[in-house]
């Protein structure tokens, strides 16, 4: 017994093995770190608006510029319709999480690497790092929902009782961030390669999700396919939340099935990888 | 009875050898499919060949630590202390066997680790604490303790871009410093900052284990560390124990299978060394030895003799043949010239020639150095010209005489203290200290750091 321990400390048995043999991250352990996982996040913002000219105004100016190419390219050049509502806030309702999803995926993918010195050199659940990186995105997030809001008092549009709901769409969108976040950062560490998809994916993936255009133009039998993105499922159901635009229940159901799977299946990869990390990296 | 603190089974880490594995592309392994289903099937043929491209940075690594206990792991580069260390902290699996460590587990294989440029002095203790283990409560609680540690309290503030080495390094081992978990794992981190710093951190390791039961496991290169903090040692070779005792034996055993290793007595070629010079008379070989002491260690304060083999391509006049002594990559410490001293050139006709250069006393403490030759001729008017000369020659590793006490600075210079007090005089304390001081008097050369 160690006499100097005051409190009733029973001691906290490690055992390292060749493998765990275990399916899924260690998720008490994941609770355990949650300190670092706090600090990880807080540096990552920090660090981020540091020694930039306007800080965190950046968080606030990418969606609300992509917003305003949106409107002349799609609305002023193409008439996109936009549901009757004034194109550059369906738009931007939209470019909230879709910005988030983004810049979270990109962030993670490339978490691992970028934290090299923390994976050789100090242990605790390799999760935290790509999960930091979602974090972090989340505050950026928030500020530009503050934007959001002002623009629905300019353009006078009432909130409806639909917004309860953001956080489960806000956590529909990490699920989904986390998961494919968490699969490329892992593949990130053996294969490269990633490095030079994850722009060119995020570049496509815009495409099929309903951020410059409305999710009505896509046809009705193609609905579910569509549905299969997750993020098809939390910008609909932002629009419905916030500008208050009919929402099917059946693509949110899809929706969340997907963003979950994808969060299942990047924590199983990312488990089975993450014990030759320090070796690989 | 109480269960080890550390308990470490048949333990064994296997590493893949080859570049393939480090940067692999998802071209590799797409063009690497048809082989992969092929070598299925040939199960046997990519078994051997699989072995081949492996090896084993530790295997059946057995030992245990009782809690409060402190042990020291000693063996050259390569022997898989890292891995060891990497193993216990959960870096990384190990291929076989377990490890298994009841209590609180901290980790400093680095120091500074997560410390972010951007970010201030302040704001990286608090983020360091937590990476490593600290609950926020326990890193305020500490803050103040930390930062008096370090001595930076006027640059809190400041990021940590803006700090010089010094500085950061003094900031990060202040946050280690305070990590008090109840079994602590530390790597070779003390090899970094200045001796005084070094000596600030050893001292709060002794106090962490002798006073609070901490069980510690401490790796490092500097011995008179490990003597001075660990009564027990392992000695790793390989990849496996290669000795497991009282430090003080496992030490000298060390060191007297290392002095073969550096080549004491045995002669180093220098036929390919990176070199300068015309080449007209160029070294073979070097060979270094200690015939003064009992063992053959060349040691701190004793004598050194270096031999060289040289092969002289027509007839020449060398009027400079120096044995420089310097710290790896570093400054030269001594040049023995004896040939230009003695300002008697040497004559070599066409043909090989030895000659040995003597140190009477190598006043340098323990450590390791780089010997490096060179001839010359030149001098009185003449512009020098340099034959040959290889500044990486051989390794020496020079052993402490005696003492296990922690040296600080590159020389040896003897030296004497003598004590005039102005305060209230008090007789009988005086008396006492008069022998004292008459006996450093009667020619004793006490020298503070090393003991002879």
């Amino acid at each position: 017994m160690t006499e100097t321990t005051v409190d009733n400390y029973t001691p906290l048995i490690t055992v390292n093995e060749p493998s765990s043999g275990k399916l899924l991250p260690d998720l008490t352990a994941l609770a355990r770190s949650r300190e670092v996982l706090y600090f990880l996040t807080w540096r990552d913002v920090k660090v981020r608006y540091k020694q930039t000219a306007i800080g965190a105004a950046w968080a606030i100016l990418q969606p609300l510029i992509a917003m305003v190419i949106f409107t002349v390219v799609f609305s002023h050049w193409a008439s996109v319709p936009s549901e009757g509502l004034p194109y550059p806030i369906f738009t931007y309702c939209a470019l909230v999480p879709w910005t988030f999803f983004s810049t979270a995926l990109t962030l993670a993918a490339g978490s691992l690497l970028l934290n090299e010195k923390l994976v050789t050199k100090v242990y605790f659940p390799r999760l935290i790092i790509p999960l930091a990186a979602v974090c972090g995105t989340l505050v950026d997030m928030g500020l530009a929902t503050i934007v959001l809001v002002v623009m629905m008092l300019f353009y006078g549009i009432a909130p409806t009782i639909g917004l309860v709901f953001v956080p489960l769409f806000v956590l529909v969108a990490c699920a989904a961030a986390v998961g494919l976040g968490a699969l490329l950062a892992a593949l990130n560490v053996r294969f490269r390669d990633v490095r030079y998809i994850v722009p060119f994916l995020v570049q496509l993936w815009i495409f099929v999700t309903p951020v410059a255009y409305s999710s009505s133009l896509v046809p009705a039998k193609w609905r579910w396919a569509y549905a299969l993105n997750p993020m098809v499922g939390v910008i609909e159901g932002f629009r419905w939340a916030f500008l208050g635009v009919p929402l099917s229940g059946g693509t949110v159901a899809i929706s969340v099935v997907t963003a979950a799977a994808m969060l299942l299946v990047g924590l199983i990869v990312f488990r089975r990888m993450e014990d030759t990390f320090a070796d690989e990296i | 009875m109480n269960a080890p603190a550390i308990e470490v089974v048949h333990l064994g880490k296997r590493y893949q050898l080859g570049e393939r594995e480090q940067y692999l592309a998802l071209r590799d392994l797409l063009a690497d499919a048809p082989s992969r289903l092929l070598g299925r099937i040939k199960h046997s043929d990519d078994e051997s060949s699989r072995a081949r491209a492996h090896t084993w940075a530790l295997r059946g690594v057995d030992f245990t630590v009782a809690p409060g206990e402190v042990l020291g792991i000693i063996g050259n580069n390569g022997a898989g202390k890292s891995t060891l260390l990497k193993i216990l902290s959960r870096i990384t699996h190990p291929t076989e066997g377990r490890a298994v460590m009841r209590g609180r587990m901290g980790s400093l294989l680095e120091v500074g680790s997560g410390f972010h440029p951007e970010l201030t002095g302040a704001e990286n203790i608090r983020l360091n604490g937590a990476i490593l283990g600290m609950s926020r409560s326990e890193v305020q609680a500490r803050f103040d303790e930390i930062v008096a540690f370090s001595g930076l309290e006027r640059f809190l503030d400041t990021p940590v871009k803006r700090y010089s080495t010094g500085m950061y390094m003094r900031l990060a081992f202040a946050v280690a410093a305070h990590l008090e978990p109840e079994i602590l794992v530390v790597d070779e981190v003390l090899a970094v900052g200045d001796a005084e710093f070094q000596e600030k951190c050893i001292g709060r390791m002794s106090e962490l284990s002798t006073g609070h039961g901490r069980t510690v496991l401490f790796v490092s290169h500097n011995l008179d560390a490990v003597k001075q903090l660990c009564p027990r040692s392992i000695w790793l070779e390989n990849g496996q124990v290669r000795a497991d005792g009282p430090t003080s034996e496992i030490v000298h055993r060390y060191l007297q299978q290392n002095v073969a290793l550096t080549s004491a007595g045995s002669w180093t070629d220098l036929t390919a060394a990176h070199r300068f010079g015309t080449g007209e008379v160029r070294f073979d070989g070097v060979c270094f030895g200690a015939p003064d002491d009992p063992e053959g260690a060349p040691r701190s304060g004793g004598r050194l003799t270096v031999d060289v083999c040289l092969t002289a391509r027509r007839h020449v006049k060398v009027s400079s043949l120096a044995v420089k002594l310097s710290i790896p990559h570093g400054p030269v410490l001594i040049s023995a010239d004896p040939v230009m001293d003695g300002d008697v050139p040497l004559e070599f006709a066409p043909g090989e020639h030895r000659v040995r250069v003597e140190i009477e006393s190598v006043d340098l403490n323990a450590g390791s150095y780089t010997i490096g030759v060179s001839m010359a001729r030149g001098g009185s008017g003449r512009a020098w010209s340099v034959f040959d000369a290889v500044d990486d020659a051989v390794q020496l590793d020079l052993g402490s005489p005696l003492g296990s006490r922690l040296v600080r600075g590159q020389a040896v210079v003897p030296c004497r203290s003598s004590l005039t007090s102005f305060t209230e005089p008090s007789p009988p304390t005086r008396r006492t200290d008069a022998p004292r001081r008459a006996r450093a008097a009667a020619g004793r050369r006490p020298s503070p750091r090393t003991t002879r």
